[in-house]
C-alpha cells in the first residue's frame, strides 16, 4: 500500500516528504533509546530482595547531556523546515493559473485566464508550475491533495496560495481537511493531471457554451431547468445568468464523479441524486425537487447532453 | 491568610444544624477538600462514561464505509461533545479533583486555604456541565467542534442553540477552574507545615502549582472569547465578521492562546503524579528533582508563546510559521528531560511491578510517542501535510489518553487505597491495565496511518480506499476494547469499596505527607503532621541515620 504522503507525485511532496524522513530518524532514534532503556529497566531492575537500592538523587553531568542533545536535534530539525518551507512556499509574483474556491460542500475551480469554471475537478497539465489561489465562499474550508502539495485553509476575506507541479499523468485524491459543517465528509474533490495535448483539448471543451440538446426528451429536460428553481444556484452558459451557489453545470457530464465524490458520474446516479439529493448526502444545499419520473428521466437526459 | 482557614466550630456547627443533617446534604454543603476532591472524581467519572460513549457512537459509525448508523449531523453533535467533554468535563476536572484531594494533604495543611470558594468552583462545574448536556433537550446539541472555529460557530452557519450553550457552559465552568487554582496557589503559599520548604516539596504539588498560573493566565483568554462569540451570536457584533470588519482569524488566535496552553494544563498535573509514582515503585528518590521542577516552569512560560502552531495552515506567512515552530521545537526539550529523569529514575532502582507502576510505565511509552508525533507538527512543513488528520486525531489521543489518562490511572491505584481505606485488587488491575493499554493502541496506532493516507479529521464517513475499512475496522475493534477495560475499572472500584483489604495508613511504603495519616484521612487530615526535613519525611523518619536534606 501506497500512503499518499509517502507516494508524493510532485516536487513538493517530495520536498515534504524529505522532511518528513529526516522527521522520524530523529524521532525513531529517540524512541529506541526510551523503548530500550524501559525494556532493559524492567529486565534488570525488578524487584531485589535485600534492602533498599542506592539512593542516588541526581547526576547534573547526565541533565546537561539530555538537554544538550534533544536541543541540537531540533536545532537540526528547525532547519531542516526552513529549507523545506522555502522550497515548498515560494513567493508569488503573478495571477493565479487556478482559483480554488471552498462552498459548503463543495470546490470551485476556476481559470481566469482561460475563462472557464468547473466543480470538484480540477484539471492540470503534468510538469507545469501551478500556482493556486484557495478562497472560501462561506465558513473556513482546507484545501488538501496530500501526493501534490501542501495544504493550505480557505479563510474568509483572505487569499491564500500554494504551488504544485504534477509528475505524472493521474487522478489524485484531495479533500477539503477544515470541519466546515455537515457534509464536510463529502467534500472530497480530485485533481487531474493530463499531458499538455489532451489539457489543452479539456480547456477548449470547457471553454465552449453549451451544446442545444437534440432529442425531445432533453428538449424537455431544458425546459424543466429553466422553469423550476435550477437556475436560481446553478448555471449553465447560455441559460442564464452568472449564479455561483452552486456547481456550474455547462459541462456536467463530462466529470467524472458527483456531489463531492459521493457518486460515480453515470446517468441512474444521475437520477437518483435528482430524486433525493438528501438521502445521499443529508443536509446538502440541492433540495428535493419532487420531480415524477418523467421528469427525472428528461432532467437526467438534458444534463447528459452538456458533455 | 497565614491563620488556618477554617475554624473547626464552624463545619461542626453546619452539621449540627438539624434541617442540613442528612448524609447527602452533608456532601452537598461540605467545604472539606477531600471530599470536594471525591465529587470531583466521581462527577468527572460519570463524563468519562458519557464521553466514552460517544467514542463508540463514533467508532461504531466510522467502523466501515457508508456506514448510515448515524446521521452526519448526528456525528456532529456527537464528536463535538465528546471533545467538549473529555477536556472540559473530565480531564481537567480529573486532574483539579485530585489536586484538590491531596495537594492539602502532601503539604501538611487541614484544607484548601478558601474552602468555600472550592465548593463553588465544584458546582460550577457540575452545573456546567449539566448545562452543555442540556442542549440535547433544546434539541440540538453544539455540533461546532469543540474549538468552534468561526465563522461556522457564528449565527450565520450554526442557527440553533446549540453553540450558545457550549459557550455558556464553559465560560462558567471556566470561572471556577479559574477560581480553583487560584485557591491552590494560595494553599500552596500559605499553608505549608514547619519545614515544608519550596525545594522540598513534593513533585505533584510542584506542578499543581505551576498548573495554577497557567491556568490564570490561559483560562481569561477563552472566557474572554466565548463572550465575544456569544456577543457575535446574540448581539449581532463583528468580532468574528470579516464582512463587520472583524477577523474569524482573531478567534483562533484568542481560542489556541487558551488552547495550547490547555494542552499543558491537562498534562503538567500528570507528569506530576508520575513523579509520585515512579520514585515509590522504584525504591528511590526522584532523578534531577530540581531539573524536573525547573522543566516544568521552562514548559508553562514556552507553552504561552506555541499558539500558532494551531494555524500553520492559515496562511499567516513564514515569518508566523518560524516563530512558532521554533518555540513549539524548543517545548520538546524541556519535556524529554522529564522522560529521561523518570528513566534514570527507575534505573538501579527495585521496581514493584504494581498496577499503579505498569500505568505508569506505559505512560512513558505512549506519552513519549505522542511527543515525538508532537515534534513532526512543530516541524511546520510536515504539520501542513498532517494537520487537520487522522494523524493528528492520533497525536492528541497519545498525549491525552495514553499520556494524562494512563498517569491518572497510575494516580488512581496509587491513591486509591488513601481515598477509600481499602486497597484496589491486583488482579483486575492487571486486567484492566492490560486491556486499556492493548485496546488503546489498537484504537489509535493505525489512525496515524489513515491520517498520512489522506483521511481528514471530523467526518462521518470516508470513500472505500485501499486500506481505510480495515485500518478503520480495527480502530473501532480497539474501542470496543477499551470500553470493557472501563467496565473493568468500575468493577473492580466498585468491588474494592465494598470488600477489598483494608488498606493500613501507607500500604506502597510511601514518603509523602499524605500517607502519615489514616486512610482515608480524618476531616482535619491530620493528628500530628510529622517533621519535614528533607523531600522524602516518611522516609528520613524509617531511616534517622540516613536523613537527607
Amino acid at each position: 500500500m501506497h500512503l499518499s504522503v509517502f507516494d508524493p507525485a510532485s516536487p513538493e511532496a517530495a520536498w515534504l516528504l524529505w522532511l518528513w524522513k529526516a522527521s522520524m530518524w530523529i524521532c525513531v532514534f529517540i524512541m529506541a533509546v526510551v523503548t530500550v532503556a524501559l525494556a532493559y529497566i524492567l529486565a534488570r531492575f525488578r524487584r531485589r530482595d535485600g534492602g533498599e537500592p542506592d539512593q542516588r538523587t541526581g547526576n547534573k553531568r547526565l541533565e546537561i547531556a539530555w538537554t544538550a542533545v534533544p536541543l541540537v536535534l531540533v536545532a537540526v530539525l528547525f532547519a531542516l523546515s526552513i529549507v523545506t518551507a522555502r522550497a515548498v512556499d515560494r513567493p508569488v509574483r503573478r495571477a493565479p493559473d487556478i482559483v480554488a474556491t471552498g462552498h459548503q460542500w463543495w470546490w470551485e475551480f476556476r481559470y481566469p485566464s482561460a475563462n472557464i469554471v468547473t466543480a470538484n475537478e480540477m484539471h492540470i497539465p503534468v510538469g507545469r508550475e501551478i500556482l493556486l489561489e484557495v478562497d472560501t465562499a462561506d465558513v473556513i474550508h482546507d484545501f488538501w491533495a496530500p501526493r501534490l502539495t501542501r495544504k493550505i485553509d480557505a479563510v474568509p476575506g483572505r487569499q491564500n496560495f500554494i504551488w504544485l507541479r504534477a509528475d505524472h499523468a493521474d487522478a489524485y485524491f484531495g479533500a477539503c481537511a477544515e470541519y466546515c459543517g455537515t457534509q464536510h465528509a463529502w467534500m472530497l474533490f480530485r485533481v487531474v493531471a493530463q499531458d499538455a495535448d489532451s489539457y489543452a483539448s479539456w480547456l477548449a471543451q470547457q471553454f465552449a457554451p453549451a451544446e442545444e440538446p437534440v432529442t425531445t426528451e432533453a428538449k424537455q429536460g431544458r425546459m424543466l431547468f429553466v422553469q423550476l428553481t435550477c437556475a436560481n444556484c446553478h448555471n449553465i452558459s447560455g441559460i442564464n445568468s452568472q449564479q455561483q451557489f452552486a456547481p456550474d453545470l455547462t459541462h456536467v457530464a463530462s466529470r467524472q464523479m458527483l456531489a463531492g465524490e459521493r457518486l460515480q458520474n453515470t446517468p441512474a446516479n444521475l437520477k437518483d441524486w435528482l430524486r433525493d439529493p438528501n438521502a445521499i448526502k443529508p443536509g446538502s444545499y440541492m433540495p428535493d425537487l419532487k420531480l415524477s419520473e418523467t421528469d427525472l428521466s428528461q432532467m437526467t437526459a438534458f444534463l447528459e447532453t452538456l458533455q | 491568610m497565614s491563620d488556618v482557614p477554617i475554624a473547626p466550630g464552624l463545619i461542626e456547627g453546619t452539621a449540627a444544624h438539624p434541617a442540613l443533617q442528612s448524609r447527602r446534604l452533608e456532601w452537598v454543603t461540605t467545604v472539606d477538600h477531600k471530599r470536594i476532591g471525591l465529587m470531583y472524581l466521581f462527577a468527572t467519572l460519570i463524563f468519562f462514561v458519557v464521553g466514552g460513549l460517544e467514542a463508540l457512537l463514533m467508532r461504531l459509525q466510522l467502523a466501515w464505509p457508508g456506514n448510515t448508523f448515524l446521521s452526519p449531523d448526528a456525528y456532529n453533535q456527537v464528536f463535538t461533545m465528546h471533545g467538549t467533554t473529555m477536556i472540559f468535563l473530565v480531564v481537567v476536572p480529573l486532574l483539579l479533583g485530585l489536586a484538590n484531594y491531596f495537594t492539602p494533604l502532601m503539604i501538611g495543611a487541614r484544607d484548601m486555604a478558601l474552602p468555600r470558594l472550592n465548593a463553588f468552583s465544584f458546582w460550577v462545574f457540575v452545573f456546567g456541565g449539566i448545562l452543555l448536556y442540556l442542549s440535547f433537550l433544546s434539541g440540538h446539541a453544539p455540533d461546532a467542534g469543540w474549538f468552534s472555529y468561526t465563522p461556522l460557530s457564528g449565527k450565520a452557519f450554526s442557527t440553533r442553540s446549540g453553540v450558545d450553550y457550549w459557550a455558556l457552559s464553559l465560560l462558567g465552568i471556566g470561572a471556577g477552574t479559574i477560581a480553583t487554582a487560584i485557591n491552590l496557589i494560595v494553599t500552596i503559599v500559605n499553608l505549608r507545615t514547619n519545614g515544608m520548604t519550596f525545594r522540598r516539596l513534593p513533585l505533584f504539588v510542584w506542578m499543581v502549582f505551576v498548573n495554577s498560573f497557567l491556568i490564570i493566565a490561559a483560562l481569561p483568554a477563552l472566557n474572554a472569547s466565548l463572550a465575544m462569540l456569544l456577543i457575535d451570536r446574540q448581539l449581532n457584533a463583528h468580532f468574528f465578521n470579516e464582512l463587520g470588519g472583524g477577523d474569524p482569524v482573531l478567534w483562533q488566535h484568542y481560542f489556541w492562546s487558551f488552547g495550547h496552553p490547555e494542552v499543558y494544563i491537562m498534562v503538567l498535573p500528570a507528569f506530576g503524579i508520575i513523579s509520585e509514582v515512579v520514585p515509590v515503585f522504584s525504591r528511590k528518590p526522584i532523578f534531577g528533582y530540581g531539573f524536573v521542577a525547573a522543566s516544568t516552569v521552562a514548559i508553562a512560560l514556552l507553552s504561552l508563546g506555541v499558539w500558532a502552531h494551531h494555524m500553520f495552515v492559515v496562511g499567516l506567512g513564514h515569518p508566523w510559521d518560524y516563530t512558532f515552530g521554533a518555540s513549539s521545537l524548543l517545548i520538546a526539550v524541556p519535556t524529554g528531560v522529564k522522560i529521561f529523569n523518570w528513566i534514570a529514575t527507575m534505573w538501579g532502582g527495585s521496581i514493584r511491578l504494581t498496577t499503579s507502576m505498569l500505568f505508569a510505565l506505559a505512560f512513558l511509552f505512549s506519552f513519549t510517542i505522542g511527543g515525538l508525533t508532537g515534534v513532526t507538527f512543530a516541524a511546520f512543513p510536515l504539520d501542513w501535510q498532517t494537520t487537520d488528520s487522522y494523524y493528528v486525531v492520533a497525536h492528541m489521543h497519545y498525549v491525552l489518553f495514553g499520556g494524562t489518562l494512563f498517569a491518572v490511572m497510575a494516580g488512581i491505584y496509587y491513591w486509591f487505597p488513601k481515598m477509600s481505606g481499602r486497597m484496589l485488587s491486583e488482579s483486575w488491575g492487571r486486567l484492566h491495565f492490560w486491556l486499556m493499554f492493548v485496546g488503546f493502541h489498537l484504537t489509535f496506532f493505525v489512525q496515524h496511518i489513515l491520517g498520512l493516507d489522506g483521511m481528514p479529521r471530523r467526518v462521518y464517513t470516508y470513500p472505500d480506499r485501499p486500506g481505510w475499512a480495515v485500518m478503520n475496522m480495527i480502530s473501532t475493534i480497539g474501542a470496543f476494547v477499551l470500553g470493557l477495560s472501563v467496565v473493568v475499572l468500575l468493577a473492580n472500584i466498585a468491588g474494592s469499596l465494598r470488600s477489598g483489604p483494608i488498606a493500613g495508613d501507607n500500604p506502597w511504603n510511601a514518603w509523602t505527607l499524605e500517607w502519615a495519616t489514616t486512610s482515608p484521612p480524618p476531616e482535619h487530615n491530620f493528628d500530628l503532621v510529622p517533621p519535614v526535613r528533607g523531600r522524602r519525611p516518611l522516609w528520613d523518619l524509617a531511616h534517622p541515620e540516613r536523613s537527607q536534606v
